[in-house]
């Protein structure tokens, strides 16, 4: 009896915690992922991010998208709490990365797939890597198990649960990284260009993967890249320039900024180009053509 | 490049897979007591741990081409030091000279002798590294390292340091290939010269793979943090090393071994 009423005083005591996180200061609902004037130097001389505001709600699909030193991979650092912002702050689902103690609360919620695979995995036996994460956390041996068949059925990679990550693909050594990641039970899934080493294959089984999560578990998806037809069917777009965000915006509206886009060194989808290049030569076509297939519908309409 | 197999994990389900690593280990050291125990005149000592060999290879489900493999990469070595005997070995009867070239019984002997025992023992131990993954012998070592965290010995530390160097040894083998190809693309020569002058045309070949390596250890340190690794504090391990009563058998068998060996040397009167 005197347990129970201990547990009754703890479980109040967490549902006031949790729903205090929820509110910022001025008692506002608190987005998942909230950067306020963030800024970061690793030189002390030239920014890599500028005072960088922006809010992930829970459950979206975003994507980042900028060229190589945009500040793309500083900014998935700073989700994670892998760096401290020189100024402003990172909120993430009520803790602060300023905080020591909030640390390892973020990274629990934050789970990051970088670039290069092979040197992501720290075991040999792919088990063993996934276990990496949990292991860390200090969870239950059983636990463990039950994380790891859950990670490994969410990547599709159950039947190599036993064998050595030396002799898969890119692809599906990237899959691992992501179990390793998921076996953390993360709200949020960055994937800091997970894409670019990998061939077109590998690509889109990841990008399958982040799309099935994010339907089925409800993870946040930050998806960080410079190829720029990855963001089709994304929420939000949120576009960097040299550390500084230069546009927010869904995919259609993006697309329509081709002189931002431009001036960002990135290149636009093909099927884009080709539409608004038919366009400038008089032929009426409706803004926002991102894929083949639709361009190819929006042409058969035309008489 | 990547044919040398010394030290890579041959899965399977076998008795000798399921041991306990840090009785494998222990059981490792102990025949490597057993093969120097053998009394240099009398190679019967020898075949007894070479029949042993045989034995757990064959209860490993390991093929028996896999230990020829294992020895190639030390061919070199085993071959140096037996050349080294023959040679410059002066004591015992000199059975061939000619010239400044005197070889004698002893030396023959000697080198034979060195030659086995090199190579039972690459043999042996590479046997523990067929049927233990890395991550095993390193929470292996870790669990007989154990007593040393009185002295603050970062065990944890240490056997998280091995294990990684372990799983990084093929990729950056893989990586060595690569660079040498692209440096032969650009007019690099790998094969002429003397000895020094292809000494330093590896200097290309080291060096962008020592940066390649940091800047690995730096994405790998990042990876990890990012997965919540933060030291030994309250971590807890998936495989959770148990000992049972296999590992009794393996320790019997190994006894007998060296009881084996020891009686062999004493049977021809001369004791160690």
């Amino acid at each position: 009896m005197r347990y129970s009423c201990k547990n009754f005083v703890f479980l109040i005591y967490y549902l006031y915690s949790q729903i205090a996180n929820a509110f910022d200061e001025k008692g506002g609902l608190m987005a998942l992922i909230e950067l306020k004037n963030v800024s970061f130097s690793y030189d002390k001389k030239t920014d890599a991010i500028k005072n960088l505001s922006l809010s992930i709600e829970r459950g979206e699909k975003v994507a980042v998208i900028g060229h190589n030193g945009s500040g793309k991979s500083t900014l998935a650092k700073l989700f994670n709490a892998l760096i401290k912002p020189d100024g402003g702050s990172v909120i993430v689902d009520g803790f602060s990365s300023d905080k020591k103690e909030d640390l390892f609360e973020i990274r629990k919620r934050v789970g990051v797939v970088f670039q290069n695979p092979e040197n992501q995995l720290v075991a040999s036996i792919v088990e063993d890597d996934v276990a990496f994460g949990p292991e860390n956390l200090g969870i239950e041996r059983e636990e463990i198990g039950k994380r790891i068949d859950f990670a490994l059925k969410s990547v599709d990679m159950e039947d190599f649960r036993f064998r050595s990550p030396e002799r898969l693909s890119g692809g599906q050594k990237q899959r691992i990284a992501i179990a390793g990641v998921l076996a953390l039970k993360p709200e949020v899934l960055v994937l800091d260009e997970a894409t670019s080493m990998l061939d077109p294959k590998g690509r889109k089984e990841i990008l399958g993967i982040a799309e099935k999560l994010n339907r089925e578990q409800g993870t946040t998806i930050i998806n960080i890249t410079h190829y720029i037809e990855e963001i089709v069917g994304y929420k939000k777009i949120f576009l960097l320039k040299d550390g500084e965000l230069v546009f927010c915006g869904t995919p259609e509206e993006t697309f329509k900024k081709v002189d931002l886009i431009e001036s960002c060194g990135l290149i636009l989808p093909r099927a884009t180009q080709i539409a608004n290049k038919l366009k400038r030569n008089g032929i009426p076509l409706p803004d926002g053509i991102l894929t083949e297939e639709r361009l190819l519908v929006e042409l058969c309409k035309l008489k | 490049m990547k044919d040398i197999t010394f030290g890579q994990y041959f899965p399977a389900k076998s008795f000798v897979h399921s041991l306990n690593a840090s009785v494998k280990i222990l059981l490792t050291i102990a025949f490597i007591v057993a093969v120097f125990l053998v009394n240099q005149y009398y190679f019967l000592g020898f075949a007894l741990c070479f029949l042993f060999i045989l034995i757990t290879t064959a209860f490993a489900k390991i093929p028996f081409t896999k230990l020829l493999s294992s020895v190639r990469a030390v061919v070199f070595i085993v071959v140096f030091s037996a050349v080294l005997q023959v040679f410059f070995n002066k004591t015992g009867k000199v059975v061939f000279s000619w010239r400044f070239i005197k070889i004698t019984d002893a030396g023959v002997y000697t080198a034979i002798y060195i030659t086995v025992r090199i190579l039972l023992i690459v043999i042996g131990a590479s046997l523990l590294t067929y049927t233990t993954s890395p991550v095993e012998i390193a929470d292996g070592l870790e669990f007989l390292l154990y007593p040393l965290k009185v002295i603050r010995f970062p065990v944890h530390e240490f056997a998280l340091i091995m294990s990684i160097a372990l799983r990084f040894i093929p990729t950056l083998m893989n990586e060595t290939g690569r660079i040498i190809k692209a440096q032969k693309a650009r007019g690099a020569d790998f094969e002429s010269g003397n000895i020094f002058k292809r000494a330093k045309a590896l200097i290309p070949v080291l060096i962008p793979l020592l940066i390649s390596a940091f800047r690995r250890a730096d994405e790998l340190a990042d990876a990890m943090d990012a997965r919540c690794y933060a030291g030994s504090k309250k971590r807890t391990k998936y495989k959770k090393a148990t000992f049972s009563f296999r590992d009794a058998i393996g320790f019997i068998t190994l006894g007998g071994l060296i009881a084996g060996v020891v009686l062999l040397n004493g049977f021809f009167g001369v004791i160690v």
